[in-house]
């Protein structure tokens, strides 16, 4: 019998893709997509299947990984956040050109407003880019039923098919109704022919091939698109995703069809209907103006076409019940006002966290040295930014710190001063590291390595209990590697020898190790738990 | 009929465990629900809050249009005053009312609770102390949901004590037993009328 479970939007996707018959989850922690692998890791038909789900080192050989598994017949999932896409844009592109044999579908969670991201990039442009399918679900229990149409779409059409959702989704619960069925798992049937090897002769023949199936991707979406008849004249509204519950939220009177989206590339015959018998039209999309662009590109420019960039709704930010309703002409009347005595309550680093002594130490020595500068990256530790340390001075992306200090120190800058976690630096910093070693620039490198994706909720990090080799593998003297344990005691020592290793006129790095004090502290409660 | 509560409070305090609960309760009364929740960077001792609603009918948005929450319950008196745009007219704050100061801008907690007393209707108690002079520290957010309870009126307060048994059984019945206890002291709690400090 369907049963109906509570499911954040991660969850219904990874249970809708367990359900689908898959045969691996590949994936790099990153907020928002990070539940989608968590729950398949904890999801008893993962074990009973034998269903491939540990964390990767970067999204790129998440992606790759994927791919292989796609190649030899088997159905995979790739998880990601947005700007993971970045990091696997040459696999995933290239996905695209040639093609894919088992189901392979490419989940990107976008965070518009950027609860937890450097950026708000819209995945949908790496779609269209690549020139793949992309499904984008309203609601949950749409979470759930397409990805199997997803699987099913990669398939029959031999391409991967990108799965947007965006943080509103992923990080929402509702009931979703889920079936008795789960699919079973495709055999193990590796592909055949030559098409796999891109060398420019059969790359070019790929992209022929990718191009020829474009109407077919056209025609796909134009059927899944629907109309809902409101007032059957006004204006027409062209809602994305989650944006179809924002607009029904607001039950507008004036509009003349409400035209939803769920599949991309855009139904263009059904938007062409929905202009004509109407006065206008607004599009609503969550993340950046997609699809505004293009209809109003495809329209011309005597068509009205309202939306983010027309100021109807605001340019940036996620999309909300107020800010929908109020393009769609609702006037709210507030009963109270916003209190001007709430101050805002940022996140801070935890009490008794390594990074807050890595941090103290590296203060302490950096005041001898007014131009010092600190190149910062990704994870908890960005914390250190605000006060009390404010101790970084850049923040871009994953392992972006090595490479900039490295940069930097070639331009002159001294001290230059690299601050990464340990998850950060497996993803993204070894590769820079070998640069710097390749070029003995001085830079000096500190690894706050918790042992742990702390940021993301503590997944495993893959290098844990490797660092010092990996570094010494990858070049630098053995005499300037360095670990220390950053607690308050020892901060004299930490201070010293990070003094001595800015000295050093070469790489040198600084191991500052101590468990994640959230890890730990489940650790200790589960001990507490299974004695008592 | 419908429902639509905020939960707010500072990451770590256990607003979520409340939210579990209602939505527990919620789909075992075959209730629509809905409930948008905060993870990642935010939870790191700043402002944390879900958007809770339940329906008998199906629920679009995932987030609360402002105006129209019935409820706000915040495990602390700021994060329940941040939210108050989202309330309609006759709507309730349940509200722990000892400040959580982890900020050194944090306002004046008289002029707090002073800005507080100006919404009609207003549960304020200090749920940290009513939870230890029972023994029940560890169960603090579940005095705060028994002071709402009331107010959820779409459930019943024995359909919110069952699913705390559903929610709680795999930590043991003493877990159990503790947190049912929190809750019937939180109801009792809210019957009682406050004198106004002197």
């Amino acid at each position: 019998m369907p049963e109906k479970k509570l499911l954040l939007g991660d969850e219904a996707v990874a249970l809708g893709a367990l359900y689908a018959g898959l045969s691996g989850v590949y994936a790099y922690p990153g907020t928002p997509s990070t539940e989608i692998t968590e729950f398949i890791q904890r999801h008893p038909l993962a074990r009973k299947r034998g269903i491939r789900n540990r964390w990767c080192a970067n999204e790129k050989t998440a992606m790759e990984a994927a791919l292989g598994m796609s190649y030899s017949g088997k159905r995979a999932l790739v998880c990601m956040k947005h700007v993971g896409l970045n990091v696997c844009a040459d696999a995933f592109v290239n996905a695209a050109i040639t093609g894919v044999n088992g189901g392979l579908v490419v989940l990107a969670a976008d965070d518009p407003s950027m609860h937890s991201s450097q950026n708000e990039q819209d995945s949908r442009f790496y779609g269209k880019f690549a020139m793949v399918p992309i499904f984008e679900p309203s609601n949950q229990q749409e979470a759930f039923d397409l990805v199997e149409e997803a699987f099913d779409l990669s398939e029959a059409l031999k391409l991967p098919v990108l799965f947007r959702l965006v943080t509103r989704l992923a990080h929402s619960r509702a009931d979703v109704t889920v079936p008795d069925a789960i699919r079973e798992m495709n055999p193990f049937r590796p592909e055949e022919g030559r098409h796999w090897i891109l060398l420019p002769a059969i790359a070019r023949k790929q992209y022929q091939a990718l191009l020829g199936k474009q109407g077919q991707l056209e025609a796909e979406a134009e059927e899944a698109a629907s109309f809902e008849k409101v007032n059957g004249k006004g204006l027409g509204v062209i809602a994305c995703g989650i944006a179809a519950n924002y607009v029904k939220e607001a039950a507008p009177k004036g509009i003349s069809f409400l035209l939803k989206v769920t599949r991309y590339p855009l139904p263009r015959n059904k938007i062409r209907e929905l202009a004509a018998v109407s006065d206008g039209i607004l599009v609503v999309e969550d993340g950046q103006p997609f699809a505004e662009e293009q209809v109003a590109a495809f329209l011309g420019a005597d068509y009205p076409v309202e939306g983010r960039l027309t100021g109807r709704l605001p340019r940036t930010g996620e999309l909300n019940p107020d800010v929908v309703a109020a393009a769609l002409g609702g006037i709210q009347n507030l009963a109270f006002e916003a209190m001007p005595d709430v101050v805002s309550r940022p996140p801070t680093l935890c009490k008794g966290c390594g990074h807050r002594d890595v941090y103290k130490a590296l203060n302490d020595v950096l005041s001898e040295y007014p131009d010092a500068r600190v190149f910062g990256d990704i994870g908890c530790y960005t914390l250190g930014a605000l006060p009390p340390y404010q101790a970084i001075h850049t923040c871009v992306d994953m392992g972006a710190s090595i490479t900039m200090a490295k940069g930097a120190a070639d331009a002159g800058q001294f001290p230059s001063v690299a601050v990464i976690g340990d998850s950060t630096f497996t993803h993204s910093g070894m590769t820079g590291l070998l640069d710097a070693v390749n070029d003995r620039a001085n830079i000096t490198l500190l690894i706050s390595d918790n042992l742990t994706t702390a940021m993301t909720g503590g997944q495993d990090s893959a290098g844990t209990n490797r660092y010092e080799s990996i570094c010494k593998g990858i070049g630098v003297e053995p005499e300037h590697i360095r670990v220390v344990i950053p607690q308050p005691a020892n901060l004299p020592e930490i201070t010293r020898i990070l003094r001595d290793e800015i000295h050093y006129n070469g790489v040198s790095v600084i191991i500052a190790r101590r468990e994640c004090i959230q890890t730990l502290g489940r650790k200790l409660r589960k001990q507490k738990a299974e004695k008592g | 009929m419908k429902k639509d509560i905020i939960l707010s409070g500072v990451g770590g305090q256990g607003i979520l465990s409340i939210a579990t609960v209602i939505g527990e309760a919620a789909i075992a009364a075959g209730l629509h629900l809905k409930q948008a929740e905060v993870h990642g960077m935010s939870q790191r001792g700043g402002n944390v809050q879900s958007d809770l609603r339940l329906s008998d009918k199906p629920i679009f948005s995932d987030l609360i249009p402002r105006g129209q929450a019935d409820l706000i319950i915040a495990m602390e008196p700021m994060e329940a005053l941040r939210y108050v745009q989202y309330l309609h007219r006759d709507a309730w704050i349940v509200t722990a009312s000892e400040p959580f100061v982890n900020i050194p801008n944090y306002p004046d907690s008289a002029r707090l609770k002073k800005s507080l007393d100006t919404f009609p209707n207003v549960v304020s108690r200090n749920i940290e102390s009513l939870a230890k002079e029972a023994s029940l520290p560890k169960s603090a957010n579940m005095v705060l949901l028994g002071m709402a309870a009331p107010h959820i009126a779409i459930l019943t307060s024995e359909q919110l004590r069952a699913a705390i048994g559903r929610v709680f059984a795999r930590k043991g019945d003493r877990v159990v037993a503790d947190n049912l206890k929190a809750f019937d002291l939180g109801r009792e709690a809210a019957k009682q009328e406050i004198k106004p400090e002197s």
